[in-house]
């Protein structure tokens, strides 16, 4: 049961307070995209044992969705950060560095 | 026999007697009993049977680690199987009974099995039941369903009439256990000023230290922890609580502490249990060790018990398990247990030491009182059947020859203790083995971590592997300020100090004796609920079970109701032993939450009866209910079915319902419809995306269909889009989407196209809506007054703001049911209102309400798609034949390029027609169309099935829709369905609208 | 002409708490840039009130503002008069991207007085500690199994808001969590 800070309203929320959205990051795919990167969009998704970015949505607070970079193995989570972006945030990037030397996770790394 | 002692009893009050019956038996007890003390007290050693073999079974056991005293408790709605009578408090007017068993509990039919037992080893079902296969189903599994479980099941008509609650607690630090390491745990976090909550599963603080222990801090134990539990009453950061066990440790510092409020009072106000909900920044397991039982032959036998548990009933609850003990041990504290039934004038004939080792001050003291110690032995079998008679002693060194008779009625066995890590380990915490004391203990430097990636659980005490008294309170403060320090508070103060007593080293024997032959070995218990030997594990061991893990599961080792707790270290040990590998490599089973089984009331919480789930009522709610409504459950939603009138079936009322809106005049509550704004200088850009077709080109005053896809492709929602002005736009959802569709708006909002100006609300219960109906509308309109309702002022698809009767109300021109159709949003605050004088008014009308069916059918009559029923989450506009909905303008809208896919665009998707049955009759909901042959697996090929399927009262048949092969293609041809019962149904495909094919009802 | 009814027409429950329906509120929801001048502007006319830090609410009487997201407001007006007030904030809104929604009928509310704190950290996970939710903090939450906003005034009596639909199931929920015999004791 997880703990995880909402970074828009500021509540350390419960697990039970929000909604899991799946990976993070993901770049829209639409007409135009061949069907290889369009089922790349669709369905294709990273299951790594370590370092996760995830999309969660604080449905039972102020409604706000966020991303959270996490450990899937110690549950550590390395940080949370608004959703309207792209990347993680270089802080958080870095504070991984710090703690799993040689990460990476899709591009990032 | 068992009996009551003179002596007193540290936890009983002898000036209070209560009365309780075991198997219909009225016995004597005194508060603070368990109920195994006082089983014990009324010679009642039998009190169960167990699992496989139906054995006779004895209280082994002083507490949760119990795996033999398990009973049946109360009777009708509040009987419980399975309770553990070592952790039941006795009240007066308890009622309990033994439980796996035929006829008696004396007298057991099932106990062949035990002369079965040659035939029943590890993994018998495995074998047995797995040749021939067609024997599972009406042979093996009716079998094994009738011999499973031990107690029963409460019955089917019963309804636990307790409450239950959770209770949501935050705090610094959590500490779970109250014996003496817990206390000074909380007293170093406490007095740091720590926020603290310590929980003691038991009614009693300290733990066992007052039964074994000397002196802390110089004075008596007793003394110390009521000046301890004083010092920890005065502090306002601590909170005390008994009978609350911590029951499992989580993500992230969440634990849920199981709260029993009045199982000892037994029935009375209030909730029963408590689940909490700990949120806890740090916690500390101070949960105290467990004693291992001995590997002998016979060591099952009622009679045969942990040594401290003998001396725990003669001390605590002044009850002793028998006259002669002997004592059979690997260790020095099990000497405690021969003191002790000496101290209570008891005899002692003998104490079976494996070890040969030099006195300590434990072993003087009992020899110094006349005890045979005899070093370097062991016992060979116990005597005896449902009571222990006597024992056989042997040498540890040879293969069992006997060499002397001892004629006791109890054995108190000690295999050495085991530190009670299941919490630590709940979430993560590693363990290391620890040679000395042969257990595995916690590992701090591998602990469960929390969100920020440091420790949360700290072990304290026993349960860190601190067996000595002084060394346990020792680690148990230090714990406690390190879990001060980690909360960031500055610990003070200065541990308790006991002195210990010199003990010699444990000698691990997991087998006794060491050479003992199959045998014996098939009379020595690892596992006494599940009935596992030492020999089915060494079985399991030679058929190639490595993993424990799979020993585990095959032998059933510690799959029982206590969950292993005495039989897990012993179980692995032979494991190791047989497979030659150190214990550490074998390692531990999995510890699971919880740490013993809780109600499943608790785990229900509040969430029974009434409040068992959110009712949502619309604001005509109680109108409805009024008027002898017949609820249809919609989602969370209660929505009116229809309204029987008196003698009238449901069918008839529905009937009469679906008539009556064609031909005079319907209301329906239809305020459950999704109500979405959706406002900004992007709203229609935004809408463009989220419909399958244009809703930026709606005008003003103008209300549009429109369907909505998810990215896949797939079709999730319709409804009704209005466009209030430029800026604005207010979308109408299905019931069911109000939320998840506004929802996706959100997400869409915030997470892809976060620089587009739209904001979004979901008003969906600021306003009651009235869909009313039927070629009276106009006229039950007409006569409330207040806005012009005329076709040329409002007409079909459009809206308008204005008033009715008086009351502000806002008018949308569309029809879900091909008749002239007004739906009036009102304010939920005055929608009862409205919809009273509607009814009224409309009764010159000849107005009926009609429900949820009546709804169906109508839509259904006129080929309209409902959303779930020719929805499914896989199918696209297309199937539907909705292409006129799908804008070929945009560039872009969700689910447009899924729907390009090539399995979107097969020809051989099945497609929305009308189905006509040639007898009249309705086809069964979901039938499937059959085709020609059989597929690769054998099954009826099919090529279509049923959607929705209504009795139309107007058309007076059968009228369905389905999706099929090729349908449209095939107009006139006819269909065979299949029912469940084996016959079929045939019909034509026909067009999906059954009724004014034209639409010139609607429009007027 | 007859009045708007709240959804429980006032109810009221004693148990170790009291729990009191409290009839319709006026409640307009605001979203829009919360840093603007016109919309602070805009809901501070509207109230009296001043705008709130991040999850705080500023009440006096039947009006207030709540901050309630970063975009979004919750004003809090007599029930009498939001028709009048959101025509207000919306002309004061004009040419903003904001948006200004009456809510009034959509929502039920509960007064809780005794130790609500208990009553409440039954049904919520939200930390009920008086140090983690101050008198005047909004915290949007679950009651049970439906979303649900309280926040407690200086003498520690909550007001609790819910869906006006579940304002049965979140009456009976309060009802059984405040019973005589289950008082906690914790707070």
């Amino acid at each position: 049961m997880l703990i995880l800070h909402c970074p828009n309203c500021g509540v350390m929320a419960d697990e039970t307070e929000l909604t899991a959205g799946g990976e993070a990051h993901i770049k829209r795919e639409t007409v135009g995209s061949d069907d290889a990167a369009f089922e790349q969009y669709l369905f294709q998704r990273e299951n790594p044992r370590g370092v996760h970015f995830e999309r969660w949505r604080h449905t039972s607070g102020c409604g706000k969705w966020f991303h959270a970079a996490r450990c899937t193995a110690s549950l550590e989570v390395f940080g949370t950060y608004p959703a309207q972006t792209v990347e993680p945030p270089k802080e958080i990037t870095d504070k991984i560095t710090a703690k799993r030397p040689g990460w990476s996770w899709r591009s990032f790394s | 026999m068992s009996t009551r002692l003179q002596t007193k009893g540290r936890l009983v009050n002898r000036d209070r007697q209560i009365s309780f019956s075991f198997n219909g038996k009225r016995l004597k007890a005194y508060e603070g009993d368990t109920l195994a003390s006082a089983l014990l007290a009324n010679d009642q050693m039998l009190v169960g049977r167990s699992f496989k073999y139906h054995r006779p079974r004895g209280v082994v056991a002083s507490g949760a680690e119990e795996p033999n005293a398990l009973v049946n408790l109360g009777e009708g709605h509040r009987f419980e199987p399975n309770a553990r009578a070592t952790t039941t408090e006795v009240f007066d007017g308890l009622k309990a009974g033994s439980q796996n068993h035929f006829p008696s509990l004396e007298f057991d039919v099932g106990a062949i099995n035990q002369h079965l037992s040659r035939f029943l080893p590890a993994g018998f079902y495995y074998k047995m039941f797995i040749h021939p296969r067609p024997l599972w189903k009406h042979v093996y599994e009716p079998f094994i369903r009738q011999s499973a479980g031990l107690g029963k099941a409460p019955d089917a008509e019963t309804r636990d009439p307790d409450t239950y609650e959770y209770f949501h607690a935050h705090t610094d630090v959590l500490i779970i256990g109250g014996g003496v390491a817990g206390l000074t745990a909380a007293l170093a976090a406490g007095r740091a000023g720590a926020q603290v909550i310590l929980c003691e599963q038991t009614a009693d603080w300290g733990g066992r230290a007052a039964v074994d222990g000397d002196e802390i801090d110089g004075m008596p134990v007793e003394e110390w922890i009521k000046n301890a539990l004083q010092e920890l009453e005065s502090m306002k950061n601590i909170t005390l609580r008994t009978r609350m066990m911590g029951a499992g440790v989580y993500d992230h510092g969440y634990v849920l502490c199981y709260e029993r409020l009045t199982d000892h009072i037994g029935p009375s106000e209030g909730p029963r249990h408590r689940l909490w909900k700990v949120r806890a920044k740090q916690v500390v397991t101070a949960t105290g060790a467990i004693e291992r039982p001995l590997s002998f032959a016979g060591n099952d036998i009622p009679g045969v018990m942990l040594a401290s548990a003998v001396r725990d009933y003669a001390i605590n609850y002044g009850v002793s398990a028998g006259d002669r003990t002997v004592v059979v041990t690997n260790n020095d504290d099990a000497y405690r247990t021969a003191i002790a039934m000496l101290d209570a004038g008891l005899s002692v004939p003998a104490v079976i030491d494996v070890r040969a080792t030099p006195d300590t001050p434990l072993i003087e003291r009992v020899k110094s009182r006349g005890v045979r110690v005899m070093q370097g032995m062991a016992i060979a079998k116990v005597k005896g059947g449902k009571r222990v008679t006597g024992v056989s002693v042997c040498s540890q060194a040879g293969e069992g020859a006997v060499l002397e008779d001892i004629a006791c009625d109890v054995v108190a066995m000690s295999g050495g203790w085991s530190p009670v890590v299941h919490l630590w380990s709940h979430c993560g915490g590693k363990l290391t083995w620890d040679e000395a004391g042969a257990f595995f203990r916690p590992d701090p430097t591998r602990a469960p971590l929390s969100f920020d990636g440091t420790p949360f659980v700290i072990a304290a005490g026993s349960a860190n592997g601190e067996m000595d008294e002084g060394a346990v309170l020792a680690d148990a403060y230090t714990m406690g300020q390190e879990a001060a320090k980690r909360v960031g508070a500055t610990p003070k103060g200065a541990a308790p100090t006991a002195k210990d007593t010199a003990q010699a080293p444990l000698l691990p024997v997991w087998m006794m004796p060491q050479g003992a032959s199959y045998k014996l070995r098939s009379k020595m218990w690892l596992d006494y609920q599940n009935d596992v030997k030492v020999s089915d594990v060494q079985l399991a061991a030679q058929e190639g079970y490595e993993s424990v893990e799979h020993t585990k599961r095959y032998t059933t080792l510690g799959m029982a109701t206590d969950q292993g707790k005495l039989s897990n270290i012993n179980g692995l040990a032979i494991l190791a032993q047989e497979l030659n590998a150190p214990i550490p490599q074998v390692g531990t089973t999995t510890f699971r939450p919880p740490y013993t089984p809780i109600s499943m009331g608790a785990i229900a919480g509040e969430a029974k009866g009434e409040i068992f789930q959110p009712l949502r009522r619309t604001p005509m709610h109680d109108w409805h209910e009024a008027h002898g409504v017949y609820w249809e459950p919609v989602g969370h939603w209660r929505r009116p079915y229809c309204y029987p009138q008196s003698g009238e079936s449901h069918e008839d009322a529905v009937n009469r319902e679906v008539v009556n809106t064609r031909e005079n005049l319907g209301l329906l509550d239809a305020s459950t419809l999704g109500k979405l704004i959706v406002k900004g200088p992007d709203a229609g850009k935004f809408l463009d995306m989220l419909y399958t077709n244009m809703m930026s080109t709606l005008k003003p005053g103008r209300c549009r269909y429109g369907l909505m896809c998810s990215e896949n492709g797939f079709l999730m929602d319709d409804g009704v889009v209005a466009r209030i002005d430029d800026d604005t736009f207010l979308c109408h959802t299905t019931s069911g989407g109000a939320d998840h569709i506004h929802a996706h708006m959100e997400e869409w909002l915030q997470t892809e196209w976060w620089d587009w100006q739209v904001h979004v609300a979901n008003v969906t219960e600021q306003y009651g809506q009235i869909a009313v109906v039927g070629p009276k509308a106009r006229d039950v309109l007409q006569s409330l007054g207040g806005m012009d309702v005329s076709k040329e002022a409002l007409s079909f698809m459009g809206w308008a703001d204005g008033t009715l009767g008086g009351i502000p109300v806002r008018i949308f021109r569309i029809s879900f049911s091909g008749e002239l159709s007004y739906e009036i949003a009102v304010d939920a605050g005055r929608a009862q209102e409205l919809w009273e004088l509607l009814h009224a008014n409309g009764q010159q009308f000849g107005v009926m309400p009609y429900g949820t069916e009546a709804l169906h059918i109508l839509r259904a009559e006129k080929g309209f798609i409902m959303i779930g029923d020719e929805t499914d989450g896989t199918v696209i506009p297309q199937d539907l034949g909705l292409h006129w909905a799908l804008s070929k303008k945009k560039a872009d809208y969700l689910g447009k390029r899924a729907q390009q896919r090539t399995h979107m665009t097969d020809p051989d998707r099945w497609l929305l027609v009308g189905l006509e049955t040639v007898d009249g009759s309705v086809i069964p909901d979901g039938a499937y169309a059959t085709g020609e042959g059989t597929n690769a697996n054998g099954q009826k090929v099919v090529q279509g099935r049923v959607t929705s399927t209504y009795y139309s009262a107007n058309l007076k048949r059968g009228i369905a829709m389905g999706l099929v092969l090729n349908g449209p293609d095939r107009m006139g041809e006819q269909l065979t369905f299949l029912k469940t019962d084996g016959t079929a149904v045939h019909a034509r495909i026909v067009d999906p609208v059954f009724y004014d094919k034209e639409g010139v009802k609607q429009d007027v | 002409m007859s009045e708007a009814v709240s959804a429980l027409k006032s109810a009221e429950y004693q148990g170790f708490a009291r729990v009191s329906e409290c009839g319709l509120r006026g409640m307009i929801t605001v979203r829009g840039d919360l840093a603007s001048r016109k919309l602070t502007k805009a809901v501070e006319d509207a109230t009296g009130q001043q705008m709130p830090k991040p999850r705080m609410v500023n009440t006096d009487g039947p009006s207030g503002i709540a901050w309630m997201s970063p975009d979004e407001l919750l004003v809090m007006v007599p029930y009498a008069d939001v028709t009048g007030k959101l025509a207000q904030i919306d002309k004061a809104l004009a040419g903003e991207f904001a948006m200004a929604v009456n809510v009034s009928d959509a929502r039920a509310v509960f007064a809780l007085n005794g130790n609500a704190r208990e009553v409440l950290a039954k049904l919520s996970p939200a930390d009920m500690r008086r140090s983690a939710l101050p008198a005047g903090e909004m915290r949007r939450t679950r009651l049970a199994q439906v979303p649900a906003a309280f926040f407690a005034d200086a003498d520690d009596a909550f007001t609790v808001v819910c869906f006006r639909s579940v304002a049965h199931y979140v009456f009976d929920l309060l009802k059984a969590a405040s019973d005589p015999s289950s008082d906690v004791g914790y707070f």
